[in-house]
């Protein structure tokens, strides 16, 4: 009887009207929340090649000189190396200058190159291709990248940076007010280091009990080593116009497996590279197959991601590659050990932001230094970390000299006194140093090469194109662009509604050769603490939203599902997004509010299963999934890849 | 109120560097173990015993002297100890063994840990260990009850609530039994291990991190303990579980009764 009395007064079990403000605890104000501090020379967010490199320079740079900088690495992975992956085959070059004893230690680079070759697929044949010079991997060495940064954090260590794995960089501390100008004379906030991520937040983003704010790291200087589309990067590049004169980024999603194979197939340091089937000649991409010592093989497909067709998977594509007859019978008795995916920049030089902004500087793949002819980006990645690096201690301790190894050519350290010690150093000098370094030198070369697959003729007007240019050592007096029409995300613009492309009939997974998805995922190891808010956000904030909304979410929806066919349920190779039936109602745990569906459909966000590709943050039509960090030590835990 | 009569407690928290949770692991080709070039991480049983050690601190404020992790592997296993000082320990030890060695059996850690404690004496002898009920690797669950037996302590296992009277040096524990829980006191000293519901383990924050580099661990060997590691168990072979055969479709009600004729399976 007072329970119906209840129902009737207080509308208990009756559906209430929602306004977006309704909230049971307050939203935690991440601007506001009071935070320890901790001073240091250079922070440097990301423990790959380049942050690495940076950081081990910093030091060598301190010991020749006995001037003290304090040099702090926040990596967002469990462990240093948990969170990367590549083919990969390494030049050396960068390693010799940073580490000239590095032979004589006990290192990763296990496996030396013995044969490069290229192949064009059909579906049923592999016909060799002539090889092209800039491929020629003599010196190179085949390695996992995971075990590279893994052994170049170790060196960090000993000689005394401050690795913290399982921290991420989460957000920019900025100056209390503008105090510094951009490249175009505006009056811009300047960086003053970097705040860690928040710890122990709900789905609803209050605080829970074990809630555990995270630290500012105010750093004299902030670099920038998150890997292709860093989302710290992202909020720089934006923030500081630091693309006005150059082309925006675009990229390509390289999928990856580990298998063990039998010792039969396996001929050790064996590079083959790959065109062709399965993809069309309109989409950019190739494989590769890597013999590792171990017996083991890396195999892999790379699928530009300004593809077309909105029905294409990307880990499709990859499972049905490994029913070519080439590799049936590679694979056939072999054990798959790994399985990753990451996204990488194919923009060369033209896609190149200004490096250095208010406070820090881009390094490594955050600003873009893949050569994409050779597939490589190991060596850039860690020479432009030694400029920065010198640079920035140049910059610290003005007036010392050191002897320069990184780019001796275009950056030397001066000796004279420069005025009174500042806050916050420029790194201006990394940046006007660069343009004739060696990375520069190296991009210059081959920087035709990608655009010149940008035609109609698609695949075979590039290796025609390709054929003529490198000849020439890339010596040719026109620099072409990526895309014709100037707009901020290429890669996801070029995508056709689906209605205008076809279906693609997948053939059926063949397990143990090829599997289902989540078979694949499982490999990873990726897991993310249970409860926490949802790291991918959909909003838009470069338009100055702040936080998500139910209005976004149904525009999310209906433009995805109605013109694109639910793309990103087809492209993330983790399986996260899903466009469900609405059911009308029932909430999903994790969602904003239950009025989001559109078409009948409704976007759930399998957020635990992120292996942190930023896939959908490039590609998804609407722009409007901002990949932002989790809390740390989650995400994949690669150690082969 | 500082309990006069009452020595204050040292508690010991032994912790163990497993093959982390989230991990997928894989049997080793040479058949002989899983394969252990993975990331490893602390026992989660054993992050639940360090943070009961650090809530019984704030709960009994003055009343917990020492806080003191200990681990038994090779010098990697020091991180663990480093997340051990993080989360709140005061100090630490490391028993190193080589890192080519085998791993520890449970009764080679109950007689490290049994030594160990033999050392302290006076203030510094230890009331209290808690230690995770098993360990996700090898799921042996012994050795805290070997550990009590060497001792001749009590044991309060699989531990889901721990209350500590100092004053009386007596504990109020609540098992996790088949069938539902139990409720003993014991008195101390007393060995506890922890069972999942103890406690949700807090995130080491960086500054506490940042604070545990500077915390002391101390270095032993096996010699200095007077402890034999060797394996009493041989491994013969691990192999993974048979893998599993699908399932056939049947079209049809007919087919399905022909089939379950086949298999042997008739209408009694």
């Amino acid at each position: 009887m007072l329970s119906r009395l209840n129902r009737r007064v207080f509308g208990v079990g009756r559906r209430r009207i929602h306004y977006s403000a309704t909230r049971r605890h307050t939203q935690y104000d991440p601007d506001a929340e009071p935070r320890e501090e901790e001073q240091v020379d250079v922070c440097i967010v990301g423990a790959g090649p380049a942050g690495l490199s940076a950081a081990i320079r910093l030091k060598q740079l301190e010991t020749e000189t006995g001037k003290e900088v304090r040099v702090v690495v926040l990596e967002k992975g469990s462990e240093v190396g948990a969170h990367i992956l590549s083919g990969a085959v390494i030049e050396p070059s960068a390693l010799d200058v940073l580490l000239p004893d590095w032979r004589t230690t006990e290192h990763p680079l296990s496996q030396p190159v013995t044969s490069s070759s290229m192949r064009f697929f059909t579906e049923k044949y592999a016909v060799p291709l002539p090889h092209p010079p800039q491929m020629n991997n003599k010196g190179n060495y085949i390695a996992s990248l995971s075990r590279v940064a893994a052994w170049l954090g170790g060196i960090a260590e000993e000689l005394g940076v401050d690795v913290y794995p399982g921290f991420a960089g989460a957000r920019f501390l900025l100056s209390d007010s503008p105090d510094a100008s951009d490249a175009q004379g505006r009056s811009v906030r300047s960086v003053r280091g970097v705040i860690t991520h928040d710890a122990g937040l709900t789905r609803q983003r209050t605080k829970s009990a074990r809630f555990e704010p995270g630290i500012a790291f105010r750093a004299r200087a902030t670099l920038l080593a998150e890997g292709a589309h860093g989302s710290l990067s992202k909020t720089a590049i934006s923030m500081y116009d630091l693309r006005h004169d150059a082309e925006p980024q675009t990229y390509g999603i390289g999928i990856k497996e580990v298998w063990r194979v039998d010792p039969e197939k396996h001929v050790l340091g064996k590079v083959v590279h790959s065109v062709g089937w399965p993809l069309d000649y309109q989409t950019y991409g190739g494989a590769w197959e890597y013999h590792m010592a171990d017996g083991l093989v890396s195999i892999g497909l790379v699928v530009g991601l300004d593809y077309k067709n909105p029905w294409l998977e990307p880990y499709r594509e990859f499972q049905r590659m490994k029913h070519h007859p080439h590799y049936r019978t590679l694979l056939d008795g072999a054990e798959r050990l790994a399985y990753g995916a990451r996204s990488l920049t194919e923009g060369g030089l033209q896609s190149l932001p200004k490096l250095d902004f208010p406070g820090g500087a881009l390094i490594g793949c955050s600003a873009g230094v893949v050569n994409t002819a050779k597939i490589k980006g190991t060596h850039n990645a860690m020479r432009t970390g030694m400029l920065a690096a010198e640079t920035a201690f140049t910059a610290l301790h003005p007036g010392t000299t050191f002897t320069p190894v990184a780019s001796p050519a275009t950056f030397t350290p001066s000796t004279a006194e420069s005025e009174s010690e500042v806050e916050t150093i420029s790194l201006a000098a990394y940046n006007s140093a660069f343009p004739q370094s060696p990375a520069h030198k190296d991009l210059w070369s081959v920087r035709n090469l990608r655009p010149a697959f940008n035609t109609q003729l698609g695949l075979y007007g590039g290796v025609m194109y390709a054929g003529m240019d490198t000849l020439l050592g890339g010596r040719v007096p026109w620099t072409f662009r990526h895309h014709r029409t100037r707009v901020d995300s290429p890669d996801a613009h070029a995508t056709r509604p689906a209605i205008e492309c076809a279906p693609i009939a997948y053939p059926p997974f063949e397990p143990p050769l090829s599997t289902d998805l989540m078979s694949s995922v499982a490999l990873t190891g990726t897991n993310h603490a249970e409860g926490q808010a949802v790291h991918l956000r959909v909003m838009k904030p470069v338009e100055g939203e702040a936080s998500e909304t139910a209005g976004r979410r149904r525009e999310h929806v209906a433009k995805n599902v109605g013109t694109y066919a639910g793309l990103l349920g087809r492209a993330c190779p983790a399986g996260v997004y899903e466009y469900v039936p609405d059911d009308g109602g029932k909430a999903v745990p994790g969602n904003v509010a239950e009025e989001e569906g559109a078409e009948g459909k409704k976007l759930v966000i399998n957020s635990q299963n992120c292996i942190h590709c930023k896939l959908c943050d490039i590609k998804v039509p609407t722009q409007d999934i901002t990949w932002t960090v989790p809390e740390g030590g989650g995400g994949p835990k690669y150690t082969l890849t | 109120m500082r309990p006069s009569a009452a020595r204050l407690l040292n508690i010991l928290v032994p912790v163990k560097r497993s093959v982390d949770y989230a991990v997928k692991i894989r049997v080793n080709p040479q058949q002989t173990g899983v394969d252990l070039n993975v990331k490893h991480s602390m026992n989660p049983f054993d992050e639940i015993a360090v943070e009961e050690a650090v809530r019984l601190r704030e709960r009994l404020k003055d009343g917990v002297k020492s806080i003191k992790a200990v681990t038994i592997g090779p010098p990697k296993a020091s991180e663990t100890l480093r997340t051990a000082l993080a989360m709140g320990a005061d100090s630490a030890i490391h028993v190193e063994i080589p890192e080519s060695a085998p791993a520890p059996e449970p009764l080679g850690v109950a007689k490290a840990l049994h030594a160990l404690i033999q050392r302290g004496d006076g203030e510094g002898k230890v009331d209290l260990v808690i230690m995770g009920k098993q360990a996700i690797d090898d799921d042996a669950g012994q050795t805290g009850q070997m550990l009590a037996g060497l001792l001749g302590w009590g044991q309060a296992t699989f531990a889901s609530k721990v209350q500590v009277d100092v004053e009386k040096r007596e504990a109020v524990v609540l098992r996790e039994i088949d069938g539902g829980s139990e409720e003993i006191r014991c008195r101390l000293p007393l060995v506890v291990t922890t069972d999942l519901r103890l406690n949700e383990p807090r995130y080491a924050s960086l500054p506490n991190i940042m604070k545990a580099k500077k915390k002391p661990i101390e270095k032993l060997t096996a010699a200095d303990l007077g402890v034999d590691f060797t394996p009493r168990l041989e491994t013969l072979k691990v192999t993974e579980p048979p893998v599993r055969v699908g399932g056939g479709k049947v079209e049809s009600v007919d087919e399905l009764v022909a089939k379950l004729k086949d298999a042997g399976f008739t209408a009694a």
